[in-house]
């Protein structure tokens, strides 16, 4: 059987696929111009400044790549909107295919954690893991908390006229600490629970070409599996290999993404150990 | 002729120095003299040269008021005997200068010419020449205002003695040169401009440790003030002049934010950011705090287009809060804010731009916020640095089992697993 050309099934479609490749552009955008407002006194900050322009160039950029992660976010929810509105899918809400934790979550990470130290077989997680939900909510966190205190930063003098002053320092203050979580948790966390770890590593192509071999699936996800195989909806996935070009453009992407963040992630290091 | 009578009012004016012309009868007149010393090849027993420029006396102020050679070799005025002896006595400004003689007796040149014998220290001449003193209103005199730079940098720019004369404060002419004083003299040729010595005198500089020199720390602001009358104003009646007046050694001097001689611009950028650095030597919480900041964090990146110490507080005059003359101030604050962001509300300046997070009493919920991220940072990473590293080895073993599953039916590598 291993012989045998692999069968593979669509995990992501285009659009959530461009969406991810939009919001890797604009959060790369946005931690390698704030980072150095935050470690302003490091070497390494004031030389990353210059580089992308002085503070003026910095702040014009910090602030396009907000603009293209709100609109990341809104067409994302446009998208949810539609499939529950229009299409009707409420699945979307609970169960399986939906983004919601659900008790199942819980159990699939007490199971994970025992798998890890060995005291019991891996979790049959389906089409969405623990951690790809907390990665998930994560960016809506991010958004409420990152997004709503740049707005105040942004437009102080408007935005005065409704909340009070001490808003301000609180929104400074959240919006570096928020950043700092963010950037180090997808430098890291994410890398590593998607594309560093043993089982993956270098890098798992999914994102990039939206597809995964029915192997894989069966391994990674067998309650998905299962679950496709029993509705027969397991024909209706099956997609073609993904083309050369495609796999190509993924790794580079990622292998640029992975550097900067990396690169990021050490100078923070740096900064905050020395 | 003309110059004889002009040099008469000169004298009249310097009334220590009218008895010369009393002298002017007695010993060998000028041309004498002249007659060895006015060949330029003339040379001493020694091979020294002791050619005097008979033209350049002559246009020179002792000159000018046809003072005899003897006037000043006053050991010659009775010589009759040609050539006169090799050793001659020294020359003795003092005779006629004893105002300024006195003066520069209290010099830290005179002293240190006291102190060490063989000192570089300059005397009079070394500014003044010998035969070829110019008024200082003279162009071509080397205290000249606009030559004054160089005269002393003939030795404050000179390495080898300012390290001979173990002058402290280094290469100030280089310092100088690069100033706005230093341009204003050199590109500008502004007499007005501040040269050496306008700030530490002529005759009588003194160390600055010297209560009574005129760059001694509590001078300084009216050493500065003699042009800076109105800014000095503006920093007597302020925190740090108040400071000063009342004799606290650690009130800032101008020269504390200007530099003594590399005074910049004030629209320079680089200085700019040395100013809120020189700020946070004393007032280091509020500088701490400023750091938090987007204004302080912009300047500590080294772009200067956001508000400074001094862009709220005020440069010279800075006040007290509470003072409702200071820029931030209940009654000015407002207008302190609407420099920079126009359309500042009354709320907009409730806003605490040296908010501490870890001062409950006065931030209670910027503390209580920094307490919250920072235990939601550790949770986190925490939790899923520990999940991480516990599914690192777990992680290892598993592909290694998933290998030899896959690859012992065929006892092959398998390409299609990685």
């Amino acid at each position: 059987m291993p012989q045998s050309d692999p069968v593979y099934l669509r995990r992501f479609d285009a659009f959530d696929r461009v969406l991810h490749g939009l919001l890797m552009v604009s959060f790369l955008g946005l931690a390698a111009t704030g980072l150095p407002l935050l470690f302003n006194d490091e070497a390494w900050a004031r030389r990353l400044s210059r580089v992308l322009g002085g503070f003026e160039v910095a702040g014009w950029l910090h602030r396009v790549s907000a603009l293209l992660l709100i609109a990341v976010f809104l067409m994302h929810l446009g998208r949810l909107a539609r499939r529950l509105i229009r299409q009707r899918d409420f699945g979307l809400l609970w169960g399986p295919r939906s983004m919601v934790p659900q008790p199942r979550d819980l159990r699939d990470l007490v199971g994970h954690l025992r798998w890890f130290v060995g005291r019991g077989p891996r979790p049959r997680f389906d089409r969405y893991t623990y951690w790809e939900k907390f990665d998930y909510w994560a960016v809506f966190w991010g958004m409420a908390i990152i997004g709503g205190s740049g707005l105040l930063l942004w437009f102080p003098e408007f935005f005065a006229r409704f909340v009070p002053g001490w808003a301000f320092n609180v929104a400074l203050l959240v919006h570096g600490e928020e950043a700092l979580l963010a950037v180090g948790f997808i430098f890291t966390i994410h890398f590593f629970n998607g594309h560093l770890r043993p089982e993956k590593f270098p890098m798992d192509p999914v994102i990039f070409t939206g597809r995964v071999t029915e192997a894989e699936m069966r391994e990674e996800r067998p309650d998905e599996y299962a679950r496709l195989r029993r509705d027969a909806s397991l024909d209706a996935l099956r997609v073609d290999p993904p083309p050369e070009w495609l796999v190509r453009l993924g790794r580079g992407i990622a292998a640029v993404a992975v550097s900067i963040g990396l690169t990021l992630v050490g100078l923070i290091l740096y900064a905050v150990l020395t | 002729m003309l110059g004889q009578i002009l040099g008469t009012a000169f004298v009249a004016v310097m009334g220590t120095a009218v008895p010369v012309l009393a002298q002017k009868a007695a010993g060998p007149p000028n041309d004498t003299c002249l007659a060895c010393h006015g060949d330029a090849d003339a040379k001493s027993g020694t091979g020294k040269s002791v050619a005097v420029d008979a033209k350049k006396f002559a246009q020179s102020v002792h000159g000018g008021l046809g003072l005899d050679c003897v006037a000043c070799h006053t050991d010659l005025a009775e010589t009759t005997e040609f050539p006169h002896a090799e050793k001659l006595a020294r020359v003795t400004c003092a005779t006629c200068h004893d105002q300024a003689s006195a003066a520069f007796d209290t010099s830290i040149h005179a002293q240190a010419r006291r102190q060490t014998p063989g000192s570089v220290a300059p005397t009079c001449v070394d500014c003044h020449t010998t035969h070829e003193i110019r008024s200082a209103k003279d162009p071509e005199s080397r205290t000249y205002p606009l030559n004054l730079p160089d005269t002393c940098g003939r030795c404050h720019g000179d390495p080898s003695i300012i390290q001979q004369g173990g002058i402290r404060a280094g290469n100030v002419a280089n310092l100088y040169r690069d100033s706005i004083h230093g341009k204003a003299i050199s590109r500008s040729g502004l007499l007005v401009a501040a040269n050496c010595t306008s700030c530490h005198g002529g005759h009588e500089i003194r160390p600055k440790a010297d209560a009574q020199s005129r760059v001694h720390r509590a001078n300084v602001p009216s050493t500065c003030g003699a042009c800076h009358a109105g800014i000095k104003t503006q920093y007597d009646a302020g925190v740090h002049g108040q400071a000063l007046a009342k004799g606290d050694g650690r009130a800032p001097v101008c020269a504390d934010c200007h530099t003594a001689h590399q005074i910049q611009r004030s629209d320079i950028g680089s200085w700019q950011l040395d100013v809120i650095r020189e700020c946070g030597t004393c007032h280091a919480d509020k500088i701490k705090t400023y750091r938090d900041t987007f204004h302080g964090q912009v300047t500590s990146l080294g772009f200067v287009r956001v508000a400074t110490c001094s862009s709220c507080h005020g440069a010279h005059a800075v006040h007290p809060r509470t003072d409702p003359r200071s820029t931030v101030s209940d009654a000015r604050l407002l207008e302190t804010c609407r420099q920079c962001h126009v359309s500042a509300t009354s709320g907009f300046i409730r806003y605490d731009p040296h908010a501490d997070k870890n001062d409950r009493a006065r931030n209670p919920v910027l503390f209580y916020s920094s307490r919250f991220m920072t235990w939601l940072l550790a949770g986190t990473f925490g939790f899923f640095g520990l999940h991480a590293l516990l599914w690192l080895p777990r992680g290892v073993i598993a592909r290694r089992q998933k290998r030899s599953s896959e690859s012992s039916p065929d006892a092959g590598p398998d390409q299609t697993s990685g």
